[in-house]
């Protein structure tokens, strides 16, 4: 059987950003704290630019560990959504429209989610990757690592676990 | 609430941008023990179909409350920040309602202050979320 011909480069790009984009820009908390991803094929790195609101301690001043924790969560449920529907964007079998019009995909659910602050934030913007260690059908761990000036110098590291959403909800 | 080390304690978390932003605010303090609630409001809103608050909100008030009973204990000199923190989601909360945490210091060494808090909403018997966390002791 002969291959079929692969779709045009800026097809695939529109797919996978807009699937992205919706995913992203449709929930509120994360329009809150103005997070953003960067994506370079399938691997995404989560942005979270400075702004005076996320404060947390203004006399060093630093980055409020609820916002870190925030960041990194964020970071771990939209890399686990990511990956998880990943082969249905592919494969064109996403329904971007439904995605544009606010019908998200069912989140993966936090069971529990533990950071370890590692350095204080400091107030600039910080960068965020997710690796998921473990994806069942049902439950999925995901580490994660934020940094902001040095990459080799995360200022925080996570580990969570989720349960998956039910092809049925 | 009762001496400085509260006031000064709440006044700190009173002027924290973040807390300001989310609308936090400190009920109780003292003796290594705080309380603090954080309104509902959608712009903190995690899943936009069912309007639970994000689980980064709840967060910032775990540590945020947890934080403050390190520094309200006897024992600790002041200042102090988070050197882990544990939540587990037991349920979501229910949109709408205002989520109330407690967090007790249950031990506290020269060094690490340990520290547990609950959250719940109106339905208190049956929590939303708890943390546990170790929170550093700044020497004086």
């Amino acid at each position: 059987m002969p291959r079929s011909r692969p779709d045009p480069v800026q097809v695939v790009k529109q797919r996978r950003d807009t699937a992205l984009s919706a995913l992203v820009h449709g929930v509120p908390y994360i329009q809150f704290l103005g997070i953003e991803f960067d994506r370079r094929g399938d691997e995404l790195t989560a942005v979270l630019p400075y702004d005076d609101k996320l404060i947390g301690n203004p006399m060093l001043p630093a980055i409020h560990g609820g916002v870190t924790a925030g960041f990194l969560e964020t970071t771990a449920v939209i890399g686990l959504a990511w990956a998880s529907l990943w082969d249905d964007i592919e494969a064109g079998r996403f329904d971007v429209e439904e995605l544009t019009r606010g019908h998200l995909p069912r989140l993966p659910k936090t069971i529990d989610f533990t950071v370890d602050y590692l350095r204080s934030g400091l107030p600039r913007d910080a960068y965020a990757r997710a690796r998921v260690t473990r994806s069942g059908r049902r439950y999925a761990s995901v580490q994660v690592e934020a940094w902001q000036d040095q990459r080799d110098q995360p200022f925080a590291q996570a580990m969570g676990h989720f349960v998956m959403p039910t092809p049925d909800e | 609430m009762q001496g400085d080390k509260s006031k000064f304690a709440e006044q700190f978390i009173n002027l924290i941008p973040h807390c300001q932003a989310l609308g936090m605010k400190l009920t109780d303090i003292g003796d290594g023990v705080a309380e603090m609630e954080l309104p509902y409001s959608e712009q903190i809103v995690g899943d936009p179909e069912t309007g639970v608050l994000h689980g980064g909100a709840v967060s910032a008030l775990m540590d945020t409350c947890c934080g403050a009973a390190a520094m309200s204990h006897p024992s600790s000199p002041s200042g102090t920040a988070t050197i882990d923190l544990r939540i587990d989601y037991m349920r979501a909360a229910t949109p709408g309602q205002a989520i109330r945490t407690r967090a007790e210091c249950y031990h506290i060494t020269r060094s690490v202050a340990f520290v547990r808090a609950t959250a719940v909403d109106d339905d208190a018997d049956q929590p939303v979320a708890t943390a546990t966390g170790a929170f550093t002791v700044e020497r004086r």
